[in-house]
């Protein structure tokens, strides 16, 4: 597979490192009431659709950089990469 | 007998001659020929055997879809099983062997079976062989892996090298015949990026096997005039002997090249064979269509072979495969053998030609509505018995018969990807079908283009649409003449007369009464045909058989063919050798190595390395009288805790955290506080994974007030890394705080024991006394008179001890220079070995403990979790199945007898407990000799064994019968209280 | 139909014109007991235990293409009880224990042959962690032994002892481990089924739930609804699929893992061998093929296909363990879809819906588990309770805390 990285343009996909679903980045509150539901949810729940996915690759062997892959799991036809750092401001993560 | 059926023409170089034998035997061939073909020059039919009835088999082809002509190729290291004889290049000295059959060819016991065929249906060893039951592994089963297997191996390794590629082209064409030439030359002239790939080794596909003629010269004159334009542009590369054997994601294609197979060793420096992993913004299949055959009584007699094959031999390599040629076909295809043939001189007997009416071919006996029924001779066809159209059957002698089913379009990369082909009732046949690789599209015959001129004009006008697709812009040149005749086929699967067998896949020896049975069986979904009948399971994937079977079962079942089901083929196109995929990655080249600045100075000491990961580390350093292991190791430990030991402890991972959230950033993935530690200080820290199980630990220091330095276990460097920058960026994104990985960058020596201030004074330039550089402390220095430095006061042995850091290049020099400092106090150096005795003297936990599977409160560290803040992992560390009492709790173990030894992996039993499970407390995770215990020493982790404390117990391993009584005691072995450390 | 040795002979000498279908093609009835969905391995054991063990009437399969077409028919045929922590080795000795009497059982020859698996050691800490897991095993009562590397060197001396990057220090075997015709599985259990009474149904792709009131009532399918009381769902690498029509999300993603068959080779290896330090294990079918695999790819996928990195991958983990198959040829790779779970084990459980049971995240090793999870599920439909070997296969697990991580790996299924 090859992913076209924003910054550095395509890029076989060997050098990266997958991890999952974007909503991995919607860490919920640690110190909230209901944590541990939460949590669970958060780490363990997976829609895990078979078509249009939205996952995290990392740029192991190149920039470091934590990308959103817009990702076919049926063709594996890629329609969009996305800077992870900036999905996650959009989703609200700050500090 | 030399070369008998050798004939007038081909393209062969007759002026050369080269030696080859085949079963011991020699023969003699020329450049050109391929070991098929050489051999039926010399008279020589039979070549193998089938694999389930042994059946005596000549080639059924002269391509890459032969079921039949395989043989163990080459001798000694280089023997290769189950090479396809029709396309072996030949050259001086090649040596080849018929397989799968004993004591010989002709004569071959195994033969037995095709008498006993009638017991040996399709399935039959499912409904037998289960009494008694324990037979099957004893009896049955040993007998039938002795027969099975098709060539053998040797067991020496490989000679041979292999390589691996990359290419980047516009355009990659698979396939030099008519379409792949006009589509390469269209593409190529207008300066596109053309990678032409050709498994063949003569580019022109049928063109070199057929007399059609393009622009008023040879089909194969023509290519060579192509092949001598495109080596002309330097946008083009021309890849022959290159198999395309695999359509992958985006456009990324893998390539086997054979460099060195037509030689007799590879030429010096050269690879035996090339994967080339090819990225293309478009590709053009253009891999033609092979034929397939019509099914009928004894159709697999040595001699009998396809249609197209037959008039290839004929016109490729000068060969008349008989002296008496007839032909079977259903389309007008097949008909070009027999004119083909008769106009070499060859004797033409018969043209069965099952379609009934129609002209007749001149000067031939053109049999219209006629079909072969049966045929005969042992190990090479005699006879064949037609039914002619007036019911009467008539025994024709011949030692040849192509047959012609029709031809199936090679549409093998195409389906790579899972796309069901598309049936065409008009060539009845299957071409790509939708879905296919993302701009992959099929031209020529492998689209079902069948007429040269078809072929030329698909190549031309998909290769300009792509050119307009990349925005290049292209001249449409005047396509050269050439034939268009149609292909005026009449399905004819098989015949269907007699009671014999008329085989389907002749490899595997799948018959059409096999397809009956799987049918009556209810095996009717085409899957089921496969797998239960194993059609199309042989070493051809089933290239000339599985649309026959898929027939057959359509007709029985009532459905048409693609309701019946389609074909789907997997990859590699051709099987590819597993040298070629693995290329340079073999021996002591698997993985890079990874070397220690010290690395040269302990090899000089004669120093015992051990991997880890992909380091190489000094495990020990064994001194001149020391023959055993131990001595070396025991004497580390005790010179180390008696006055100093130096060890590289460059493997750590390094990471720097910069930036005014540094300190935030680290109370975030650490479970435990670093934004309150004080500058130029360090601390111990735990850090969790999401799921509340530990995930490293370290030591980190603050050597600003943002700037730490923190450093993790040698296995967990890349992926603590990997899941800080994730922290970084996707979990914290306005976070003030850089990180970057400077494990390489520092070597870092530990220098530990009562003597190791006194050894670092003389390197250090700064004071390093307790009061000015305390237990924890950590700072820039300078060693050696200036050399910038990082100096931590940590330890892991227990000891005094420092760890210091140079620039990776200076790492050499300081490894020299600290030993040189500590001869005036015997100073040691140590490996990894006396390293984990020291750390499990003193408790700390280790990979063995950090297994992924344990929290911080089972290694006695829960304290360690702060539930003020909010870290990762710190929630779900508080889920009760985490928090079990009775849980796993780290425990020291030593046997209760000095003398006897532990095993790390045995098991904690109760003193009289019986052996189950139920009784199950936990086990061994570590242990080592500790010489000042003078006994095995192990930590482990126990059920509940913070209750445990002084309680006796047994730690048996059953693996080697041993059964300890020990005492569970704290994992502190050794000064529990830490005075040595802080003096 | 009685299946033996004197029946093939008798059919042989009548020209097999007795033979009948191994299974019916019955027309789904309107209502049944059971539905199991699902024709894979897994599917056509829980019917056929259903049927046989349990007693249980009006049964049916429904599978969305053809039987025996999930992860049953497309692996790598290894079967083994050498697992390490106690939620999971007795669960897989139950299967072994099954295995070893299963062609009697159904009288169907699925060549189990227990020729043997073995683990190749190459460091001190894999030589400690494998002693641990066979004790484990021991104390479960299944078998293990340590060999040493002269022991490993008798049996397979063309393995790279001389020249290895990383040297072979002795491995952990289980004898009783092997392999197993895989597609057999399938037909001899849907043939038991189908004589038992049990209606299999190919063709018909479950497409939704009937669910009122946190019950469930029957399926919605492509060949019509069908009403029943209890409905089992048991289509690894499909679950997340299935079970979305029931407003359920997984702890599972799919997967592919690629499998691969050399040309058929005269014997060389006797029986399951696994490389430890590279992905890469091999062992030789009764045909002659080397049947090996690796890692998987690594990404969520449906695609039934891998890439190229992993074929090479595991090619060069071969070469590095066996430098001596360079010649050999890779016949045929395909792909499957697993389950991956989030700690690397499977789940059979009751949903929160009643009526409504789940049997899946099987990631990679569903094979070897087949007449062990079709038993378990099989007792947990018949008697809402969960087999005594399957008690930790729950779906409440992660929220507990109680995971069972086999590889340590924790919530990241693609490094299970």
């Amino acid at each position: 597979m090859i992913i076209n990285h924003p910054i550095l343009g395509p890029r076989d996909a060997q050098e990266f490192v997958y991890l999952g679903d974007e909503s991995l980045i919607a860490r919920p509150d640690g110190l909230a009431p209901d944590a541990i539901g939460a949590f669970h949810d958060y780490l363990y729940l997976r829609n895990n659709p078979a078509g249009e996915h939205r996952e995290l690759w990392y740029h192991e062997q190149g920039d470091r950089s934590w990308l959103v892959v817009t990702r076919n799991t049926v063709t594996h036809v890629i329609t969009k990469v996305e800077m992870a750092r900036d999905v996650a401001r959009r989703m609200g993560r700050s500090k | 007998m030399s070369q008998i059926n050798r004939i007038a023409g081909g393209q062969i170089e007759r002026s050369k001659t080269l030696n080859f034998t085949f079963d011991g035997k020699s023969y003699t061939g020329h450049p050109g020929d391929t070991l098929a073909s050489a051999l039926l020059a010399n008279g020589v039919r039979l070549m193998g055997r089938s694999f389930k009835y042994h059946r005596p088999r000549g080639p059924l082809s002269a391509g890459s879809e032969e079921p039949n002509a395989l043989v163990e190729l080459r001798s000694g290291a280089r023997q290769e099983p189950n090479t396809r004889a029709t396309v072996a290049e030949l050259f001086d000295g090649l040596e080849a062997k018929s397989q799968n059959r004993w004591p010989s060819l002709a004569f071959d016991m195994m033969s037995i079976n095709d008498r006993l065929s009638g017991f040996l249906a399709a399935g039959f060893y499912y409904k037998t062989f289960m009494w008694p039951a324990a037979f099957w592994e004893k009896v049955y089963e040993p007998i039938i892996r002795r027969a099975a297997g098709l060539g053998s191996m040797s067991t020496l390794e490989d000679p041979d090298s292999y390589d691996k590629g990359f290419l980047h082209c516009d355009l990659l064409i698979i396939g030099a015949g008519p379409s792949g030439l006009m589509a390469a030359l269209t593409a190529g002239r207008a300066g596109a990026r053309v990678v032409l790939a050709d498994e063949d080794f003569r580019f022109g596909g049928r063109l070199n096997a057929e007399t059609h003629e393009i622009s008023d010269m040879s089909g194969a004159d023509w290519a060579s005039e192509a092949v001598a334009e495109l080596s002309t542009l330097p946008n083009v590369r021309l890849m022959m002997r290159t198999t395309v054997v695999g359509a992958f994601d985006h456009g990324i294609y893998s390539a086997v090249e054979r460099v060195s197979d037509h030689l007799a060793v590879p030429l010096p420096g050269k690879p035996r064979q090339t994967l080339w992993r090819i990225y293309s913004k478009h590709a053009i299949l253009a891999a033609g269509a092979t034929e397939r055959p019509v099914a009928f009584e004894n159709n697999d007699r040595p001699g009998i072979m396809m249609a197209g094959s037959l008039r290839a031999y004929a016109n490729r390599w000068g060969v008349s495969v008989g002296d008496r040629v007839a032909v079977f076909s259903n389309n007008d295809d097949g008909l070009r053998t027999a004119v083909d043939l008769q106009a070499k001189g060859v004797d033409v007997v018969a043209v069965v030609d099952s379609r009934e009416g129609g002209a007749l071919l001149p000067g031939i006996r053109h049999l219209r509505g006629a079909q072969v029924i049966d045929s005969e001779g042992r190990l090479g066809l005699k006879a064949i018995t037609v039914r002619l159209a007036n019911g009467k059957t008539e025994t024709i002698q011949t030692t040849a018969l192509g047959v012609s089913g029709g031809w199936n379009p090679n549409l093998n990369i195409s389906s790579h990807h899972r796309s069901k082909p598309h049936w065409r009732e008009d060539i009845a046949a299957f071409v790509p079908g939708e879905g296919g690789p993302v701009n992959l599209s099929a031209v020529g015959a492998a689209n079902g283009a069948m007429s040269t001129h078809a072929a030329l004009t698909s190549g031309q006008s998909r290769a300009l649409d792509i050119l307009s697709a990349l925005g290049v812009t292209a001249k449409t040149t005047a396509l050269p003449k050439a034939e268009d005749a149609p292909i005026s086929i009449r399905p004819l699967w098989y015949v269907n007369h007699g009671k014999g067998r008329a085989w389907i896949d002749q490899q595997n020896d799948v018959t059409v009464k096999d397809v009956k049975l799987a049918h009556q069986e209810n095996f009717t979904s085409v899957e089921h045909l496969k797998r239960y009948t194993t059609l199309g399971m042989a070493t051809d994937q089933g290239k000339t058989s599985n649309v026959i079977g898929l027939a057959v079962m359509a007709e029985l079942t009532g459905r048409s063919i693609p309701e019946t089901g389609t074909t789907v083929y997997r990859p590699p196109y051709t099987p590819v050798a597993m040298g070629t995929l693995a290329g340079r990655s073999r021996g002591k080249e698997f993985k890079p190595f990874r070397h220690t600045p010290s690395h040269k100075w302990a090899e000089e000491q004669g120093a015992v390395f051990v991997e880890v990961g992909m380091w190489l580390r000094t495990q020990w350093l064994p001194r001149a009288g020391e023959t055993h292991w131990r001595q070396s190791v025991d004497r580390e430990v005790l010179a180390t805790r008696k006055s100093v030991g130096i060890c590289d402890v460059t493997t750590l991972g390094k990471i720097d955290i910069q930036g005014t959230d540094a300190g935030a950033f680290l109370d975030k993935v650490y479970a435990n506080t670093f934004s309150t530690l004080a500058i130029g200080k360090c601390r111990y820290g735990l850090m969790l994974r999401e799921d509340g199980i530990v995930f490293d630990d370290g030591t980190t220091a603050r050597m600003g007030e943002h700037e730490y330095v923190m450093t993790t276990t040698t296995a967990n460097a890349v992926s603590v890394f990997r899941h800080l920058e994730f922290v970084r960026q996707c979990l914290y994104p306005d976070m003030d705080v850089q990180l970057i990985s400077t494990t390489e960058a520092w070597a870092q020596y530990s220098v530990a024991g009562p003597n190791a201030r006194k050894l670092l004074e003389k390197i250090v330039d700064q004071d390093i006394s307790d009061v000015a550089f305390p237990y924890m402390g950590a700072g820039n220095t300078t060693v050696c008179g200036g050399l910038r430095a990082r100096l931590f006061r940590i330890s892991f042995s227990g000891e005094l001890a420092f760890e210091i850091a140079v620039p990776t290049r200076y790492g050499d020099a300081l490894i020299r220079r600290l030993v040189e400092a500590g001869q005036e106090f015997d100073a040691v150096v140590y490996g990894t070995e006396t390293l984990g005795v020291m750390r499990i003297e003193k408790g700390h936990v280790a990979g063995n403990e950090l297994n992924g599977q344990s929290t911080a409160l089972n290694m006695g560290l829960g304290k360690m979790v702060s539930k003020k803040k909010d870290s990762i992992g710190m929630p779900l560390s508080q889920r009760e199945g985490l928090n079990d009492l009775d849980g796993y709790r780290l425990v020291g173990v030593k046997p209760v007898d000095k003398d006897q030894p532990l095993n790390a992996g045995s098991h904690f039993l109760e003193i009289g407990a019986a052996p189950v499970a139920e009784n199950d407390g936990g086990w061994l995770t570590s242990m080592v000799y500790s010489p000042h215990i003078g006994s095995h020493i192990a930590l482990g982790y126990l059920k509940a064994g913070d209750q445990k404390i002084g309680k006796h117990m047994r730690a048996v391993n059953f693996l080697n019968k041993t059964d300890v009584e020990i005492e569970i005691v704290s994992p502190h072995f050794f000064d529990p209280e830490g005075e040595r450390l802080r003096g | 139909m009685r299946y033996s040795g004197f029946r093939v002979i008798a059919e042989a000498l009548s020209g097999h014109k007795g033979w009948k279908p191994v299974w019916r093609d019955p027309v789904p009835q309107a209502e049944y007991d059971y539905i199991i969905v699902g024709g894979g391995g897994h599917g056509l054991a829980t019917a056929y235990y259903l049927a046989k063990e349990f007693g249980q009437a009006r049964i049916a399969v429904l599978e969305k293409g053809y039987l025996g077409g999930g992860n049953v028919g497309r692996n790598t045929t290894i079967i083994r009880s050498n697992y390490l922590l106690d939620g999971n080795e007795p669960f897989y000795e139950f299967s072994l224990k099954l295995w070893e009497g299963l062609e009697q059982d159904f009288n169907y020859n699925a060549m189990v042959s227990q020729r043997g698996i073995m683990n190749l050691i190459h460091t001190d800490a894999q030589r400690d962690a494998f002693t641990r897991r066979g004790n484990g095993m021991i104390l479960h009562g299944a078998d293990a032994e340590l060999l040493t590397r002269d022991q490993v060197k008798a049996m397979y001396p063309f393995l790279n002892f001389d020249n290895a990057r990383f040297p072979i220090k002795g491995a952990l075997t289980q004898k009783r481990g092997g392999t197993v015709r895989h597609d057999a599985v399938a037909w001899g259990y849907a043939r038991g089924a189908d004589t038992r009474g049990v209606d299999l149904i190919q063709n018909c792709e479950v497409t939704g739930f009937k669910i009122e009131n946190g019950k469930v009532f029957g399926v919605e399918t492509t060949r019509g609804y069908i009403r029943a009381k209890k409905v089992g769902v048991a289509v690894a690498g499909s679950s997340s699929k299935v079970m979305a029509h029931a407003g359920l999300r997984l702890p599972i993603e799919s997967h592919v893992l690629q499998a691969f068959v050399s040309e058929g080779l005269k014997p060389l290896i006797n029986g399951v061998m696994t490389f430890g330090a590279g992905h890469f294990y091999v062992s030789q079918s009764d045909k002659g093929g080397l049947v090996f695999g690796g890692d998987i790819d690594g990404y969520n996928s449906y695609a039934q296909r891998g890439n190229l990195p992993v074929i090479e991958d595991v090619a060069e983990g071969g070469m590095a363990l066996m430098p001596m198959i360079g010649r050999a040829r890779l016949l045929r790779t395909w792909g499957g879809i697993m389950d991956m779970s989030m700690d690397g084990s499977p789940i059979i459980d009751k949903t929160h819906i009643d009526g409504l049971y789940f049997n899946g995240g099987w990631c990679y090793g569903g094979f070897k588990a087949t007449p062990a999870s079709g038993w378990c599920f099989a007792h947990l439909l018949a008697k809402d309770e969960p087999h005594k070997t399957a008690t930790a296969y729950r779906f409440d697990r992660f929220l507990k805390g109680r995971m069972i991580d086999e590889k340590g790996m924790g919530a990241t299924p693609n490094l299970h």
